[in-house]
């Protein structure tokens, strides 16, 4: 268990800045997951905090120890790849143990601790096969078992569920949940699915292009995202946005007005509001079918019936429907006209023209 | 179900059918080139056929070969080729593996470097071997006198002519020539590692000698095989590197050189397609020796 700090950490790979200026602090026992959208840099950062990139700027610290020229080894850390890294020629027993005989360790002692974690993992049954042998979510668990008996300060994982299949994706999930309550041990997870992030963070660190866009616990980035990329990010299916103008206000509520001309309610912000032109946010969690006298109207482009829930997309005269999240026993089909009831108080968000969110009520 | 295995044999005979039809050309081709001269070969080595009169030979039975086996010449050219073999093929894979370990490396000007190793391998060996002769001539050749203005020796070798150092400088020359060859295959194979287990080790902290003698070499040794193979096949039937440098010289003479003394300059084209045969079949066991040791179709199937 250990802290880190990240302390204006940059990364240049040539002249292609890859890491601009990150700042993180990350407490010991915390489970932080990296999310962002493909090549925005979350393998490069978890790579930098492992040292398998030099640092180009900045300072990292775990544990209260400075490590920017420190090796991998001297981290006190575990890495868990995508692709697993379990060497092909050796056993199970064998990849689990290689990294713990330099640690001057005795083969007894190698042994009784190779065989504890593959209790924990379940896998003490295929302590004698080679990888190949082995089903994904089975090598999955040899890696996540490599990186236990090192017993490191930190974990690193780097999308390590990425290439099993959807049930044994969500059933590993829940495992290295409850692996790190077990543990204890401060984890970094990189994934591009906010899902994955949701689920398991204790803070979520949000990446665009080699920036921090916002760090903050899943709750906090669902209702309180500090800008529209965060907005679009977490949460599916992804928030709309409509553009809209400022058309007058009471204090209590907001009036805008779409593209369409129609004007739409909202509760208030708290925040001042500068300009005329915002986008305005409807998470389609919050939208619901209203019948008659609904604020937004329009033609169901799509239905999907998912049998729990429906997914509408209402074509509302915007370049892109408006999805709204509807009960599974919807029956309004393709084609219909449908009316959509905006959130009463809160599940409003609105964003400048900087596409900085607009404090919410 | 019956209809569906049925089904799925009809796919497989297609399948076998198209097979064939595919490889009908090469085995045509395979069978024109190399199985004609070969079963002709085999077939004179039993008979007492001369150069200038092939077709009126008559069927003598072993009696090529009794002779063959009872020339020390032969043995002494078979001695050679085996030494020559064993001393070069090693010498271009230790070589071969260290050159493919730098070139895997990442540095500015790597693929350059790669094009320029390969150079040796390219120039045809008639003409380096030609080259490398001017080179170790004792009197006017680049090899003694940069030795001698260094200080290694103090008096000329006369390389090409002294027994023991006349092989040396065939092995050097073949070593030469050979071992970017060996060292591309080898990198080809290193190449194919997976990175991330090297930056597990790396994690680790597992020392790099360790890692080489318990990762890459382990994960290298099907492709080392395969190279090893393919040289020792090639360097059994070496020809025309000692032949141009040596011509039919004892101390340096191979096999081929043997066999093709007997069947052109003596014209003895019988007892020559005999040791030709008995050559073949020197490699053939030595492949099939190779095959089974290596297990190289067991692994591929596991
Ligand atoms: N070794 C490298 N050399 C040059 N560019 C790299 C290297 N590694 C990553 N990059 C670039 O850095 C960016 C971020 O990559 P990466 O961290 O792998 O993204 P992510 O893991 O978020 O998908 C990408 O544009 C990628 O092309
Ligand atoms: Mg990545």
């Amino acid at each position: 268990m250990a802290d880190l700090s990240l302390r204006r950490v940059d990364k240049t790979f040539g002249d292609v800045e890859v890491i601009k200026g990150v700042d993180l602090d990350i407490a010991s026992g915390e489970f932080v997951v990296f999310v962002g959208p493909s090549g925005c840099g979350k393998s490069t950062l978890l790579r930098l905090v492992a040292g398998l990139e030099d640092i180009t700027a900045g300072e990292l610290w775990i544990g209260g120890q400075l490590v920017n020229d420190e090796p991998p080894s001297r981290r006190g850390i575990a890495m868990v790849f995508q692709s697993y890294a379990l060497y092909p020629h050796m056993t199970v027993w064998q990849n689990m143990s290689f990294g713990l005989k330099l640690q001057g360790m005795t083969r007894a002692q190698r042994d009784e601790k190779v065989k504890e974690a593959a209790r924990i993992l379940q896998i003490d049954h295929l302590l004698d096969r080679k990888p190949r042998q082995l089903s994904g979510g089975q090598r999955q668990r040899v890696a996540i078992g490599r990186a236990i008996v090192r017993q490191p300060r930190v974990f690193l994982f780097d999308e390590p569920l990425s290439n099993l299949d959807a049930a044994l994706r969500v059933q590993t999930r829940i495992e290295i949940a409850k692996l790190h309550r077990a543990m204890q041990a401060t984890m970094i997870y990189v994934t591009h699915d906010q899902v994955e992030a949701m689920t398991l963070a204790d803070k979520i660190v949000v990446l665009n292009a080699g920036r921090v866009e916002q760090v903050g616990s899943p709750m906090d980035l669902y209702h309180r995202p500090a800008n529209k990329f965060v907005a679009a990010f977490i949460g599916s299916p992804t928030m709309n946005f409509l553009p809209v103008e400022f058309a007058g206000s009471d204090g209590a509520t907001l009036d805008l007005r779409l593209a369409s001309g129609a004007i739409v309610q909202i509760a208030a912000p708290k925040g001042r509001l500068r300009g005329h032109r915002f986008t305005l946010g409807l998470r389609p969690e919050h939208l619901h079918v209203l019948s008659d006298a609904a604020p937004l109207r329009g033609e169901a482009a799509a239905v999907e019936n998912l049998g729990g829930e429906s997914y509408l997309y209402v074509d509302i005269g915007q370049p892109m429907p408006l999805v709204v999240k509807a009960p599974g026993d919807c029956a309004i089909r393709a084609g219909e006209p449908v009316g959509i009831g905006l959130p009463a108080s809160k599940g409003a968000y609105l964003f400048d023209q900087q596409d900085r969110a607009v404090a919410s009520a | 179900m019956a209809a569906r295995a049925n089904a799925g044999s009809a796919l497989t005979r297609q399948r076998l059918k198209s097979a064939w039809l595919f490889l009908t050309p090469m085995l045509v081709v395979l069978a024109l080139v190399a199985g004609w001269p070969l079963l002709r070969t085999i077939s004179f080595s039993f008979t007492d056929a001369h150069l200038s009169n092939l077709d009126d030979s008559s069927f003598i039975g072993f009696e090529n070969y009794v002779f063959l086996l009872q020339d020390p010449d032969w043995w002494r050219a078979v001695q050679n080729t085996i030494f020559f073999t064993v001393v070069s093929v090693s010498i271009e894979t230790v070589l071969g593996l260290l050159i493919a370990l730098a070139l895997n490396a990442h540095f500015k000007g790597r693929g350059l470097l790669r094009a320029a190793v390969l150079i040796p391998w390219a120039i045809p060996t008639v003409v380096s071997a030609q080259m490398w002769r001017w080179m170790f001539n004792d009197v006017y050749g680049v090899i003694n006198e940069i030795m001698l203005s260094t200080g290694l020796i103090t008096e000329p070798w006369a390389w090409l002519a002294d027994p023991q150092l006349s092989m040396a400088a065939v092995i050097a020359v073949d070593v030469w020539k050979t071992t970017p060859f060996m060292a591309l295959l080898i990198l080809a194979g290193l190449q194919m590692l997976p990175q991330d287990c090297y930056e597990n080790a790396k994690i680790d902290g597992v020392h790099p000698v360790v890692v080489f003698f318990k990762v890459t070499l382990p994960l290298l040794k099907p492709a080392i095989l395969v190279a090893v193979i393919f040289r020792t096949l090639d360097a059994l039937r070496i020809f025309d590197l000692i032949y141009v440098m040596q011509g039919n010289k004892q101390d340096t003479m191979s096999m081929s050189i043997y066999a093709r003394q007997q069947l052109v300059d003596f014209q003895d084209v019988g007892y020559g397609s005999a040791a030709a045969t008995l050559l073949f079949m020197i490699i053939a066991l030595f492949t099939v020796i190779y095959l089974y040791l290596g297990g190289i179709g067991r692994e591929e199937k596991a």
